[in-house]
C-alpha cells in the first residue's frame, strides 16, 4: 500500500496489520472501562461541580467575586481565554497544516489532537462569556442579530467582536473537519458492533457515521472533503490567535500596544498547544496501551516544533524589550522594566524560565525522546504560557500611565474556581471522548501501515 | 339511498312536546333562566368580562412605582419633572455657608452655594455638599423621646416644665450648652426662656476652639472678637500651623480669597507667595509654596522668631529669645516686610500669647485695615474654654440643676466629656435637641429634637452686619420640632411659632433699615429669595493694636521649647468628617482625605524617620500595622500610617472619629481624638505633648486608600509645572511638548491619527482645569456623588480598589530620585511639594474606549460628548482597561437594594436615603460600566431651556456639579465652539477657518495642556500648568 524508504523510520511499529489497528483502537470503545478511568473520570467531574459552584457564585453576585479592580479590569479571566484559545490551536494546525504539507506522521495523533481543540476552545469560550458584567444580554448582544432596538448594530470596531467572529468560525470548522474524519471510523465500530451482535451500539454508531458505506465514491468524497476543509482551516490556524492578539495590540496601553503581537501570539499558541497535545498524548498512549502507533518518533518531531515555536517566542520577548528601549516612549520602557522588576517579576521570570528556558532542553537528542523528560516540559511550557498571558495582561494593566491608579490583583477563590471549572469541561469531555469515540484516526492509520510482510520479517529478526 | 325515516330529536322536550318547549321553538337561542332579570344583556356581559379581564391582568402586573402618591391639587410651585431651588443656610455649630437647595418634588437632593452671599460666595465644601444625605440619615429621631421611651410633645413639654418650675422654685442653677451660636433669634427664643428662668446661663463651646485667639484679640486689640481676613489682598501669607483651606475658621471664604491670588496668566503674572509653618501636612500646607516642618511644641517661638525678626526690620525691640534657624523663616521675614501692608500672616494656635505675638507681627506689617478687618468681625467662633470647662466642673460637683444642650454633643466632642457624661446622671433635667442618635442625646433623659436644617426656618449673623436667612426644603420628615419653638414652651410662651418669630423678629430689627420703601411682605420675600441680607454701610470701628509683646513672648519662651526630643501629638480637625458631627455621613466617609487619601478609616500619621525608628512598615497595597499610642495617660490603638511631611517627633491624629452612638456608618470607627485636647495658656490646645509614647504592636491592619501610588514618578505628561520665575520670562514653562517620530521628521502627536475627527456643528464642550488654584479639598468630588448618584462601597470594596468615584483628585508627592530611577522615584520626599490633579472622564475626541466596546455602548456625541449608554453595556470592561486615565468605573455588584451595601450606601439601600437620589440620573445596575458625564443631564436641561425660549444657549448656563462646587473656580466648563465664552477665552482658542468646528482647536494659552498628550486621544479636558512661588531650584518630581 505505502512505499517506504528504507531510511525513514515507521511511522507505526509493531508490526501492525489492518485488523490490528481496528482491534486495538475500536476495544477502547467496545470494552467496559477500566478503573484508572473511572477514576480520572470522577476527579474531572469533581473539577466541574466545584468550579461550577464557583460560577454560579460569581454569576449571582456579580463580577466582584473575582479579584478586578479599577485599574485592572481583565485578569484571569482573559489570561485563561488566550491560554485555552492557544491550547486549541494545536490540533487543526496538526489536522491542516500538516495535511497540506503531506505528514504523514500527524496521523497517528490528529484525532485527540483536535478533540482537544475542540474542548479547549469551549473551554476558552466560557471566559468571554463569563466576564460580561450582563452575560444575559451580552449572549445576543454582542452578536450582529437583526434586532427590534432601532438602529441599534455591533461595533465592527471592537477587536472584541473581531473575537466572536474568528472563534465562532474557528470552533464551528474545527468541529466539522473533527466531526469529519470520525464518520468512518464509527462506521468500523458499527461493523464490528454487528459483528459482535450488539444492536444498541450498532445502530448508535449507524446514526453517528451517518449511514457510511465505505464505497469508493464516499471515500473520494470523503478525501476531498478533508482535503477542503483543510485548506479552510489552515488560515484560521494563524487568524484567531492573530485577532486574539488585536484585543491587546490595537489598545492604547503600555506593553500592549505593540505591533508584534500577532506573529508572537500564533507562535506562542502553537508552542503551548504543542505542549498539551504531548501531555494529554503521552497519558493516553501510557493507559490506552498504544505505543505502537504513538512513537517515540513523534513525540521526536513534536519536541522539535516546540524548540522551533519556543524560539520564536523567546525572541518575540526579547524583541520587545528591544523595541521599549529603541522606541524612547517613556510609558513602554517603563511598562517593560516594570514587567521584569515591577511587583510582579515572579511572574515574569517564571514566564521566562518555563517557555525560552525549559524547551532549549530538547536540543539534547537524549531529553527530546525520553518520555518522562518530555511530558515534565511539556506542563512547564504550559505553565509558562499561561504566565505569559498574565504577564501581558496584569503587568501592563495594573500600572499603566497615571501612577495614581496603579494597583495591584488578587485572584479570589472565584477566580481559581472559573479555572478550575474549565479544567473540570475540558477533562470530563476528553475522557468521555476517550471512551466514545476512537481515539485514533484508524482509517487514516491504516494508510501508513506497511505490508503485511513487513510483520513476518520483524518476526523472523 | 331512500328516504330516510329517521327523526332527530333536539333533546327530549322536543320528543314530548313539553309546553315551555313550543313556546320557544321558533326562536334560536333560548333565554334559559335569566329572563327574569332583562337588565343583563349581552353589552353587560361583555363589559363586566372586559372589567374582570382588565382587573385580573391589572392585579397581575406589579406597578413599578407603588408608593408616588401623586398631587391631587398641584401645588402652584411644584411642577414634576422640574427642579425647585431655594435659598437658605447650611450651619452646623459656627461653620456657616449660604447655600441654595436644589429639590425636585419637594425633595432636597442637591445643595449648591449661594453666590449672593459675600460670605462664602457661593463656595461649598464637602461637608456642606454631604449634608443633604443627613436629612435622609435613618439614625435621626423620629420624635421625642424620654429615656429609650418615644413619647409625643405634650408629653414631653409637661415632664420638662413640671421639672423646670421644681428647679425655678428650688432657685437651681440652668445651663443651655450650644455651639457657637449664629442665629440672633435663637438667641431671641433662648432669651425668653432665660427671661422665665432667671437662674439659666448659655454657654457656648466650639469642638475646635479659638478662644485663645479671642482672647489675644481682646488684650491686645481691646474687643473679644476675631476680625475678618482678606488672603485676597495678602501678596505674602505666613500660616503657622492655620489651616485656612481646609478647616481654620472659614476655609469657604479664605478658599475663594486665595484662589485671586493663585491665578495667573500671560497677562498676569503675579500670584502670592505662601509660607506654611506645620506639624502635619495639611491640605493648606501642601498648596504652599514654601513649607517648613515644626513642632507644635515649637511654633510659638518660631512665632517670636518671625516677631524679632520683624521688629528688628522695623527698628523696633525684639521680644525675648525666638528659635534660630527655622527653616525658610528669615526668607519669609525678607518678603514679609518688603510686602507691608499686603501680606498676612496667621497662626492656628489657640494660646493666646502666640496669638498676640502673631497680632504685634500684623501690626508691625500694617495689615491692620488691609488683610485683617478689624471694623468685621466674624462669629464663627465664639466659644468660652474656660466657660464651658467650668461648667462641667460645676455639673461634675452637683451644682446644676437642669442643663439644655442645643444641638451640640459636648459628651463626645469635648476633652472633657467623659466627666460629663458622668455627670449628667446627677443632673435633674437633661434635655438634648439633637435630632440624631448622639453620646450627649444617649446620656440625657429628655431628648427634643430639632429639625434638620433643610427642614427648619432660621437667621443667621455669620459677621457683623451680615445676615441670612434658612427656610425649609421639605415638610419635616420627621416628629421634630424647631428647637426654637421647644424653649419657647418651655418659657410658657404661647405663640410659639418659630416661622412667624423670625418673620417679626425681621420686621423690628432690620425692616426699617433696610427696606428702601418697599411693603413688608415684598422685602421680606426678597430676604428670601436672596437668603442673605447684606446692608453694608455702618460697621463696628476699626480697632488697634496696643497688646504687651514683652509679656506674651515671655510666657511663650516659658511655654515653649526649641529642642526637638520626644515625641508630642498634632491634634487636626478631619477634612471629610470635620469635628465629628456629620459623622453618620457615608459620602464624607468616602470622600478620600484630601492628603491620606484614606477612606473609612482613622489612621495616626507619622514621620518616614520615626516609622523606621519604631519598626513600622507600610507597603504598597496600605497594610501596615497598629500601634498602642499613649498620651495625658489615654490609650489606644490605632493604624498607623506614614506621611510624608509629617514633622519627625509628631504623631498626627484626627478629630472627627470614635463615635459610639451614632448609626450604622460610622459607629465604632476609630478613635475619639478629644480626650487628647488639652488646656494651654487658659484654651484648648491642639498639641499634646505629656508622656505621649507610640509602640508597635504585632496586628497587621489594611487601610483603604483610594490612591496607593504617592508619586508621579517624573511622568510630565501627566504634570507639568514650573516656578513664577521661570513663568514670568515664559508663560510656557514647564510645559512638555511632546513629538511624534515619523520615518523623516517629528511631528505634533495630534496630527497623525487614522480617524478623520468629528465636526461638532452644535456644541464643542470643553473643561479647563487650573492646577495652580485646585487646593485638593475634594467638595467637587462629593457634589459629582450626590449630583450624579454615585454608589458608595464601603471599606472593603476599596481596599479591593472598586470606589465609584467619577471624579477624582491625584495627589502626588515629589519625589527626590532622577530621572530613570524608578525605584527611587517611588518614594516620596521627606518633606514633599505637593501637587493636586482632578482626573476625570476627559472626554476625548478620538477615545480609545469607543471604539472597543463590542456593543457600541460608548459612544460619541455631536457636541463632543463620550456617553455611555448604561442600557446597552454588557461589561466587557474593554473600555476600562483601554482608557489612559482609568477613570472608568464597574458596577462590580449591585449597589443598590442589596443589604451588603445598607451601612456604605443608604442612599441606594432605604427608603428614606433613596429621597436623596437625583431623578434625572440612571443608578446604575450591576454589571454595567460609568463614568462622567459632563452631567449630560445637566447640559440637556439647559438646552431645552434655551430651545423653549428660542434663543441659543448663553454661556454659563450649563454648570458641571464639579464646577459649581468648586470653591476657587479651578474647573471651567463651557462650549469650545462660542467664541465668547469663559472657556474660549481661558484657553485662548482661535477659531480655526478651515474647519471651524472640528476636534482640533487651536489652544492659545501656554499654560494650557492635555494630560498624555503624545498618546493623541485628544481630550476636551485641558490643564493648566502648576506655578509654585519659589526660587527656580526645582527639585525634579
Amino acid at each position: 500500500m505505502q512505499a517506504s524508504s528504507v531510511f525513514r523510520e515507521s511511522l507505526v511499529t509493531g508490526g501492525k496489520t489492518m485488523a490490528d489497528v481496528s482491534q486495538d483502537i475500536s476495544c477502547q470503545v467496545e470494552n467496559k472501562p477500566s478503573r484508572l478511568w473511572w477514576t480520572a473520570f470522577s476527579i474531572s467531574l469533581v473539577l466541574l461541580i466545584y468550579g461550577g459552584y464557583c460560577c454560579w457564585m460569581m454569576l449571582w453576585h456579580g463580577i466582584g467575586m473575582w479579584g478586578l479592580n479599577k485599574t485592572v479590569g481583565w485578569a484571569w479571566d482573559i489570561t485563561n481565554f488566550v491560554w485555552w484559545v492557544g491550547i486549541g490551536h494545536a490540533g487543526t494546525l496538526i489536522s491542516a497544516i500538516l495535511l497540506l504539507f503531506r505528514q504523514r506522521w500527524r496521523m497517528s495523533i490528529n484525532r485527540a489532537a483536535e478533540a482537544m481543540t475542540i474542548f479547549a476552545v469551549i473551554c476558552a469560550l466560557s471566559f468571554p462569556a463569563f466576564h460580561m458584567g450582563r452575560l444575559w444580554l451580552g449572549f445576543y448582544w454582542a452578536l450582529p442579530f437583526p434586532n427590534a432596538f432601532g438602529s441599534l448594530w455591533v461595533n465592527f470596531n471592537s477587536p472584541l467582536l473581531w473575537d466572536v467572529f474568528a472563534i465562532s468560525t474557528y470552533f464551528s470548522v474545527s468541529l466539522v473537519f473533527w466531526y469529519m474524519g470520525l464518520i468512518p471510523d464509527f462506521a468500523v465500530i458499527r461493523d464490528r458492533a454487528v459483528r459482535m451482535g450488539h444492536m444498541t451500539r450498532a445502530r448508535i454508531y449507524n446514526g453517528l457515521s451517518f449511514g457510511w458505506d465505505g464505497a469508493a465514491k464516499t471515500w473520494m468524497r470523503y478525501e476531498s472533503v478533508a482535503l477542503i476543509l483543510a485548506g479552510l482551516s489552515t488560515p484560521l490556524v494563524l487568524s484567531v490567535h492573530t485577532i486574539v492578539s488585536m484585543d491587546f495590540a490595537t489598545s492604547v496601553i503600555p506593553g500592549w500596544h505593540t505591533t508584534i503581537f500577532p506573529p508572537y501570539f500564533v507562535a506562542g499558541a502553537i508552542f503551548s498547544g504543542f505542549a498539551m497535545v504531548l501531555t494529554l498524548l503521552l497519558v493516553t498512549r501510557k493507559v490506552f496501551k498504544l505505543e505502537d502507533y504513538i512513537t517515540i518518533y513523534h513525540v521526536e518531531l513534536m519536541n522539535i516544533i516546540i524548540i522551533v515555536t519556543g524560539s520564536i517566542v523567546g525572541i518575540a520577548y526579547i524583541t520587545e524589550f528591544f523595541i521599549a528601549w529603541y522606541g524612547q516612549v517613556p510609558a513602554e520602557s517603563y511598562a517593560f522594566i516594570n514587567r521584569a522588576t515591577g511587583p510582579y517579576w515572579w511572574a515574569y521570570w517564571s514566564m521566562m524560565t518555563c517557555n525560552v528556558i525549559s524547551p532549549q532542553l530538547f536540543w539534547f537528542k537524549k531529553l527530546r525522546t525520553n518520555l518522562v523528560a518530555t511530558f515534565i516540559i511539556s506542563i512547564i511550557v504550559n505553565i509558562g504560557m499561561w504566565f505569559e498571558r498574565f504577564v501581558i495582561i496584569v503587568t501592563s494593566l495594573h500600572r499603566d500611565y497615571i501612577p495614581s491608579s496603579w494597583t495591584m490583583f488578587h485572584p479570589t477563590m472565584y477566580d481559581i474556581g472559573q479555572y478550575i471549572f474549565t479544567f473540570g469541561i475540558f477533562f470530563t469531555a476528553f475522557f468521555l471522548f476517550a471512551k466514545f469515540f476512537p481515539v485514533i484516526n484508524m482509517a487514516e492509520v491504516k494508510s501508513i501501515i506497511k505490508a503485511t510482510s513487513e510483520k513476518k520479517n520483524t518476526q523472523a529478526h | 339511498m331512500g328516504t330516510t325515516k329517521k327523526t332527530y330529536w333536539k333533546g327530549l322536550e322536543q320528543l314530548k312536546n313539553d309546553p315551555a318547549y313550543i313556546k320557544n321553538a321558533d326562536k334560536e337561542f333560548v333565554n334559559l333562566g335569566v329572563e327574569e332579570d332583562p337588565g343583563h344583556s349581552r353589552r353587560d356581559f361583555l363589559k363586566m368580562m372586559g372589567f374582570s379581564v382588565a382587573a385580573v391582568s391589572l392585579a397581575a402586573c406589579e406597578a413599578p412605582i407603588r408608593k408616588a402618591i401623586p398631587y391631587a391639587i398641584k401645588p402652584v410651585d411644584v411642577d414634576p419633572g422640574i427642579a425647585n431651588y431655594y435659598a437658605s443656610s447650611y450651619v452646623n455649630g459656627g461653620d456657616y455657608c449660604s447655600i441654595v437647595v436644589k429639590t425636585r418634588e419637594g425633595r432636597p437632593i442637591k445643595i449648591e452655594g449661594n453666590a449672593l452671599s459675600s460670605v462664602s460666595m457661593g463656595g461649598t465644601n464637602a461637608q456642606v455638599e454631604a449634608s443633604v444625605l443627613s436629612l435622609y440619615d435613618n439614625y435621626r429621631l423620629r420624635g421625642p423621646k424620654m429615656g429609650d421611651q418615644s413619647v409625643d410633645w405634650e408629653t414631653i413639654d409637661k415632664e420638662v416644665q413640671g421639672k423646670l418650675a421644681e428647679i425655678g422654685a428650688q432657685g437651681g442653677q440652668i445651663r443651655i450648652i450650644s455651639n457657637t451660636l449664629l442665629s440672633p433669634s435663637t438667641q431671641a427664643a433662648m432669651d425668653k426662656f432665660k427671661a422665665k428662668y432667671t437662674a439659666t446661663q448659655h454657654i457656648q463651646y466650639d469642638q475646635v476652639s479659638m478662644y485663645g485667639m479671642m482672647k489675644a484679640n481682646e488684650e491686645s486689640l481691646g474687643a473679644a472678637i476675631i476680625p475678618s481676613y482678606d488672603f485676597g489682598k495678602a501678596s505674602i501669607i505666613v500660616s503657622f500651623g492655620a489651616d485656612f483651606l481646609g478647616t481654620w475658621l472659614s476655609p469657604i471664604e479664605f478658599a475663594k480669597q486665595y484662589a485671586t491670588t493663585r491665578k495667573i496668566d500671560e497677562d498676569h503674572r503675579e500670584m502670592s507667595r505662601h509660607y506654611q509653618l506645620e506639624a502635619n501636612l495639611t491640605l493648606t500646607g501642601a498648596n504652599a509654596d514654601y513649607r517648613t516642618m515644626i513642632r507644635g511644641s515649637q511654633s510659638g517661638l518660631a512665632v517670636l522668631q518671625l516677631y524679632n525678626l520683624i521688629a528688628s526690620k522695623a527698628g523696633r525691640a525684639s521680644a525675648g529669645a525666638g528659635m534660630e534657624n527655622v527653616e525658610n523663616l528669615d526668607k519669609a521675614a525678607e518678603d514679609l516686610w518688603a510686602n507691608r501692608g499686603k501680606s498676612l500672616v496667621v497662626s492656628g494656635s489657640n494660646d493666646k500669647t502666640v496669638q498676640i505675638l502673631v497680632n504685634g507681627i500684623n501690626d508691625m506689617l500694617g495689615n491692620y485695615g488691609s488683610t485683617i478687618i478689624t471694623s468685621a468681625p466674624v462669629n464663627y467662633r465664639k466659644g468660652n474654654d474656660e466657660a464651658m470647662a467650668s461648667f462641667i466642673t460645676d455639673a461634675g460637683a452637683g451644682k446644676i440643676a437642669g442643663v439644655i444642650f442645643y444641638n451640640c454633643n459636648p459628651v463626645y466632642d469635648h476633652p472633657m466629656g467623659a466627666a460629663l457624661e458622668a455627670a449628667i446622671k446627677n443632673i435633674a433635667l437633661t434635655v438634648s435637641t439633637g435630632f440624631t442618635d448622639n453620646e450627649t442625646g444617649s446620656a440625657v433623659t429628655y431628648r427634643a429634637p430639632d429639625h434638620h436644617y433643610l427642614e427648619s426656618w432660621n437667621d443667621f449673623e455669620p459677621k457683623k452686619n451680615i445676615y441670612s436667612l434658612s427656610q425649609p426644603a421639605i415638610t419635616p420628615i420627621f416628629k421634630s420640632r424647631h428647637a426654637q419653638e421647644s424653649f419657647m414652651v418651655w418659657a410658657g410662651e404661647s405663640n410659639v411659632d418659630y416661622f412667624t418669630f423670625v418673620k417679626e423678629n425681621w420686621r423690628n430689627w432690620f425692616y426699617s433699615k433696610n427696606s428702601g420703601g418697599v411693603d413688608f411682605q415684598s422685602w421680606w420675600d426678597k430676604c428670601l429669595y436672596d437668603g442673605v441680607l447684606e446692608p453694608g454701610g455702618a460697621v463696628a470701628a476699626a480697632l488697634t493694636f496696643k497688646g504687651d509683646v514683652s509679656a506674651a513672648a515671655s510666657t511663650v519662651s516659658s511655654t515653649y521649647k526649641a529642642d526637638s526630643s520626644g515625641l508630642e501629638l498634632a491634634v487636626y480637625e478631619s477634612y471629610g468628617l470635620g469635628n465629628g458631627s456629620q459623622a453618620n455621613n457615608p459620602l464624607l466617609h468616602e470622600l478620600p482625605d484630601p492628603i491620606t487619601k484614606v477612606v473609612w478609616d482613622h489612621p495616626v500619621s507619622v514621620s518616614q524617620r520615626d516609622a523606621a525608628a519604631l519598626g513600622f512598615t507600610n507597603d504598597g497595597e496600605s497594610n501596615t500595622q497598629l500601634g498602642t499610642l499613649t498620651a495625658g495617660g489615654i490609650t489606644v490603638t490605632v493604624p498607623i500610617l506614614i506621611q510624608p511631611g509629617q514633622m519627625p517627633g509628631t504623631i498626627g491624629i484626627s478629630l472627627g472619629y470614635g463615635r459610639t452612638k451614632v448609626g450604622k456608618v460610622a459607629e465604632n470607627l476609630g478613635v475619639n481624638a478629644y480626650p487628647f485636647l488639652n488646656m494651654l495658656n487658659g484654651s484648648v490646645s491642639m498639641t499634646a505633648s505629656a508622656d505621649v509614647s507610640l509602640t508597635k504592636t504585632t496586628d497587621a491592619f489594611q487601610l483603604a486608600q483610594t490612591q496607593t501610588h504617592q508619586t508621579y514618578m517624573g511622568r510630565e505628561s501627566v504634570i507639568q509645572e514650573s516656578v513664577l520665575s521661570e513663568f514670568k520670562k515664559n508663560p510656557g514653562a514647564g510645559r512638555e511638548y511632546p513629538k511624534v517620530t515619523k520615518w523623516d521628521e517629528k511631528v505634533d502627536p495630534g496630527t497623525l491619527s487614522l480617524w478623520k475627527g468629528h465636526d461638532y456643528n452644535q456644541h464643542h464642550w470643553g473643561m479647563s482645569i487650573d492646577l495652580n488654584s485646585c487646593t485638593g479639598c475634594g467638595s467637587c468630588i462629593v457634589a459629582c456623588n450626590v449630583e450624579n448618584n454615585v454608589a458608595m462601597v464601603g471599606k472593603d470594596e476599596v481596599i479591593r480598589r472598586r470606589e465609584m468615584h467619577w471624579l477624582r483628585i491625584d495627589r502626588y508627592y515629589s519625589s527626590n530620585g532622577k530621572h530613570g530611577d524608578y525605584r527611587e522615584l517611588e518614594k516620596a520626599s521627606e518633606n514633599p511639594e505637593v501637587v493636586f490633579q482632578p482626573m476625570l472622564c476627559q472626554h476625548c475626541n478620538n477615545a480609545p474606549c469607543e471604539t472597543v466596546c463590542p456593543v457600541a455602548a460608548t459612544t460619541h456625541s455631536t457636541e463632543g460628548l463620550n456617553q455611555m449608554t448604561y442600557n446597552r453595556c454588557i461589561g466587557t470592561r474593554y473600555c476600562a482597561n483601554n482608557c489612559p486615565y482609568k477613570v472608568r468605573r464597574f458596577n462590580w455588584f449591585k449597589y443598590h437594594d442589596n443589604q451588603q451595601f445598607y451601612q456604605a450606601n443608604p442612599s441606594m439601600n432605604t427608603d428614606l436615603g433613596r429621597m436623596v437620589l437625583n431623578p434625572e440620573v440612571t443608578v446604575r445596575s450591576r454589571g454595567v460600566m460609568e463614568k462622567c458625564s459632563f452631567c449630560v443631564q445637566r447640559i440637556q436641561a439647559g438646552k431645552l431651556t434655551a430651545k423653549r425660549e428660542r434663543r441659543p444657549m448663553k454661556d454659563g448656563e450649563v454648570v458641571t456639579a464639579c464646577q459649581a462646587a468648586c470653591v476657587s473656580g479651578a474647573i471651567v466648563f463651557g462650549d469650545m465652539n462660542d467664541a465668547n465664552s469663559a472657556i474660549t477665552k481661558l484657553l485662548k482658542i482661535e477659531r480655526d477657518e478651515k474647519r471651524p468646528n472640528g476636534i482640533d482647536k487651536k489652544i492659545g494659552n501656554p499654560r494650557a495642556y492635555r494630560v498624555l498628550e503624545d498618546i493623541g486621544v485628544k481630550p476636551n479636558i485641558f490643564y493648566l500648568t502648576k506655578i509654585r512661588n519659589k526660587e527656580a531650584s526645582r527639585e525634579d518630581a
